[in-house]
């Protein structure tokens, strides 16, 4: 297959959120779905005891033609793409810089600190701003109500956001491609909801 | 998911780099694996359980990393290929065996295979094992990347049989967690035969005694191992340079830090000025391959990860090489340029290479800075570390600090190693006062319980989860029953090792290749001690603090409680609801009530939240996985459970 020369190459991308919302799973499908297109695709992420409502992160770099290291240089994301809406600021933060591109769930996870009233969670209006001010581009979605509402599981958020990050155009992803992978790594009564959940993220867009 | 046991030859795939590793030992026709699960070590072990039908393969998750390393040991010597795999701390407990190992020598190829977690990502340490290379005399390889980490494992069980002693391959989570495309080699043709040769000549390597004795002997033979896998490093491909022919300086490095010098480099598209030299055999450091390099400049970086390994052998060879090579400049971990502690990543090598080099590197723009980091230090709020929604541990400390609370006499609870390590935070009510090794908790618990002879007056807790207790809580629970200790223990049995993601354990009646096992009953081997076990459910608040009470109250001995309720994670509760919880809006008395927010500021289940318009408790739907423990905290009954039909 003819490979799409890339906006950036190496194209740096963050998946980021809470432990429990499918982070690496998404970073993997993604992963593959670019590997298999003949991209060369690094990963590093971040689970383990983290995954225990800590925030987690999986950095993808993805390149036409070499192996980067499976941490992006502080700064130097293009796209980041959050499960969990602060975790969009935590991440932009360390990575992000005035061309990133952010695309968001809009579902709030509150940590056990705004739970227990020691700290607060700040409004969805405030984050939006926030992540405006700092990106290029941003797109917000809730995924995770949605997956909720149309599957009756939150988990399909990630991959609804996988389908929105599709829509944007900024990698060269297929439909084609993502039921490819699916298929391999998924029971085949599970493809058709995960579909299903790519379609209502590319239609959530907007 | 790749199929690793494929043939698939020359197929490329995205691989974790714990893939590429199982992956390499199929292609080097591996007969035995074993290991005790660790992150971020336990997906090597998983992989060849998997695919242990297809290859022909004996797979076992061992009682704990001794007992590993000491059944693989055992394939190797019946002349089978196989490897022991465990993260840092797993090499202290597999080391005394393994001095002796290193010893006695090997005969099929037999691979140490640490899988290290500097940064502490998954750990409470950052133990670095490389030391024990050098220790224990046996050779030390540490792939660089992806492709390497499957290549090189392959070539470790050519080399370990080509030199006749066990050789580690070294890991660390920023290669074993991370993916990276891997191109396959063919996958041999396996029809494992084992014969153990024991009546021959008794020096003999072949067919003699397997022990490190006669020492003078066999410690000589050893050192001449070493000596020659020397010679065969000087020429291997896993050590590879590049750079200029005279660059101004010279980077020596090792594993993920490779990854990060050479994104280094390119940040600073210092290509022409800088050289790398990767090093993939790192103990013995190949001399004549060292002084060749060290002679191209007067300037030399050494990045490494945690403590100065490579550093002080290289600053050793140069030392001894002075006369041929002069004197050079170190930048490394002795000067400060790379820290002591933590990971390592791209910035942190950018920063010391830009200085030496007299470059300007911007790493984040200073403006973006300034405006992004007190947004996200104010407004995104810190993540502690939590028990899952629904975790039976939230429950046991709930009991375990009610009880102690109530007993009033300054009583506490030493820990060990798993989930329920997070018993030293909030989310466990902060009610481990110490925490140190797998199954310390009973071991130091047992030498509190001698203290009482010298005025000590306070109850002594310990506790344990089910695969820790038989891992290393075993001998210490012996010691205490035979030594009196006054001490409860509290086995949390969740039904399996639940951290690293349920790999099976002596107390469950399957093994790690999915076949039936003989299941170890907890309760019966603590009795057959003469322990007095009572048993409860942690989500029956009543029954489990009543049952530590009546413990607490006999003065003389060991007395185990084993509170038993699988983890909210384990394949049988996942994604099941028991309850329907809801908070009765109406009933929840909220700011106003006397409990001053009890079900959230000190419970703190993510999946029960503070509904900050409403001034009430509501369950987050995304979250609870309807475990029903909540509704007996609440004083005044406001959070209903309804069975799910």
């Amino acid at each position: 297959m003819e490979k799409q020369k890339l906006k950036y190459d190496p194209y740096n991308l963050i998946i980021t959120g809470v432990g429990g919302q499918g982070n690496v799973m998404a970073s993997r499908v993604l992963g593959n779905m670019l590997s298999k297109m003949g991209y060369t695709v690094t990963i590093g992420e971040t689970f383990g005891a983290s995954q225990r409502g800590g925030s987690v992160m999986s950095h993808l770099r993805i390149s036409s033609s070499d192996a980067f290291s499976p941490q992006i240089a502080k700064g130097r994301a293009h796209m980041i793409i959050a499960l969990e809406p602060t975790e969009a600021i935590r991440v932009l933060a360390q990575y992000g810089n005035a061309d990133v591109k952010v695309l968001c769930n809009t579902r709030p996870i509150y940590s056990v600190g705004v739970i227990s009233g020691e700290q607060n969670y700040p409004s969805q209006e405030d984050i939006e701003k926030w992540v405006n001010e700092l990106s290029a581009q941003s797109w917000f979605i809730n995924a995770t109500d949605e997956a909720m509402a149309k599957m009756k599981n939150p988990i399909f958020g990630n991959i609804m956001l996988l389908g929105a990050l599709a829509g944007t155009n900024e990698l060269p992803l297929s439909r084609e491609g993502f039921q490819e992978t699916i298929s391999e790594s998924m029971p085949a009564d599970k493809v058709e909801i995960n579909m299903t959940a790519y379609d209502s993220g590319i239609g959530m867009l907007g | 998911m790749t199929n690793i046991a494929e043939h698939d030859k020359n197929a490329r795939h995205l691989l974790m780099g714990n893939e590429a590793i199982a992956r390499g030992a199929l292609e080097a026709g591996v007969a035995v694996a074993a290991g005790y699960p660790g992150t971020p070590s336990s997906e090597i072990i998983e992989n060849l359980a998997r695919v242990s039908g297809k290859r022909d393969l004996y797979v076992e998750w061992s009682t704990n990393e001794k007992v590993a390393m000491e059944v693989a040991a055992a394939a190797s010597f019946a002349e089978l290929r196989s490897m022991c795999v465990l993260k840092q701390n797993g090499v202290n407990v597999a080391s005394d065996f393994f001095l002796h190992l290193a010893g006695s020598g090997t005969r099929g190829g037999m691979l140490i295979i640490p899988c290290e977690d500097p940064g502490a990502l998954s750990s409470i340490n950052e133990g670095d094992s490389r030391h024990f290379s050098r220790m224990l005399e046996v050779p030390l390889i540490e792939p660089g990347d992806f492709q390497e980490a499957k290549d090189m494992t392959k070539w470790g069980f050519e080399l370990s049989e080509e030199l006749r002693c066990p050789v580690m391959l070294r890991s660390v989570t920023r290669l074993s967690h991370a993916s990276g495309n891997v191109v396959f080699g063919d996958l041999p043709e396996v029809d494992h035969k084992a014969r153990f040769q024991h009546d021959g000549f008794i020096l003999d390597p072949d067919t003699g005694i397997v022990s490190s004795a006669p020492v003078d002997y066999r410690h000589g033979l050893q050192q001449e191992k070493i000596k020659k896998a020397e010679e065969i490093f000087e020429t291997s491909p896993f050590n590879t340079y590049t750079g200029p022919e005279k660059p101004e300086l010279l980077v020596i490095t090792s594993s993920a830090c490779n990854l990060y010098t050479r994104e280094a480099v390119l940040l600073l598209g210092a290509e022409d000025r800088v050289g790398i030299l990767k090093l993939g055999t790192t103990w013995p450091l190949p001399p004549k391959l060292l002084e060749k390099h060290l002679a191209m400049t007067d300037k030399i970086m050494i990045v490494e990860e945690v403590i100065p390994f490579l550093e002080e052998n290289i600053k050793i060879l140069a030392a001894e090489l002075a006369g041929s090579i002069g004197a050079k400049t170190f930048y490394g971990k002795r000067d400060g340029s790379i820290p002591t502690t933590n990971e390592m990543n791209p910035d942190l090598v950018v920063a010391p290479m830009a200085e030496v080099l007299g470059m300007a590197y911007e790493g984040a723009s200073a403006e973006y800075t300034e405006k992004a980091l007190p947004l996200a230090f104010f407004n995104a709020p810190s993540r502690d570390l939590t028990f899952c929604p629904g975790c039976p541990h939230r429950a046991s400390f709930w009991n375990i600090h009610h009880a102690l609370t109530l007993d009033n006499r300054n009583g506490f609870v030493c820990g060990d190693i798993g989930c329920y390590s997070m018993a030293i935070l909030p989310t466990g009510f902060s009610t481990l006062r110490t925490m140190h090794a797998m199954g310390s908790g009973t071991g130091v618990a047992s030498g509190f319980g001698q203290l009482g002879r010298f005025g000590m007056d306070q109850p002594v807790m310990a506790v344990s989860g089910d695969s820790t207790f038989f891992h290393a809580v075993l001998p210490a629970l012996v010691n205490a029953v035979h030594h009196k200790a006054d001490i409860t223990l509290v086995v949390l049995d969740n039904s399996g090792t639940a951290m690293t993601g349920f790999q099976s354990h002596p107390g469950l009646d399957t093994d790690a290749q999915g076949g039936d096992a003989i299941k170890l009953d907890i309760r019966k081997i603590c009795e057959s001690m003469g322990i007095t076990v009572r048993e409860s459910d942690p989500f029956d608040f009543k029954d489990t603090q009543q049952q530590i009470f009546e413990l607490m109250e006999i003065q003389e001995g060991v007395k185990v409680l084993i509170l038993k309720q699988a983890c909210a994670l384990s394949p049988e509760k996942k994604h099941t609801k028991k309850f329907e919880m809801k908070v009765v809006e109406e009933a929840c008395r909220g700011e106003n009530c006397g409990c001053n927010r009890l079900c959230t500021r000190i419970f703190r289940c993510p999946g029960l939240v503070w509904d900050q318009e409403q001034g009430i408790s509501k369950i987050d739907d995304a979250i609870c996985v309807g475990c029903g423990v909540c509704a007996d905290i609440c004083p005044a009954g406001a959070i209903d459970r309804k069975e799910v039909a």
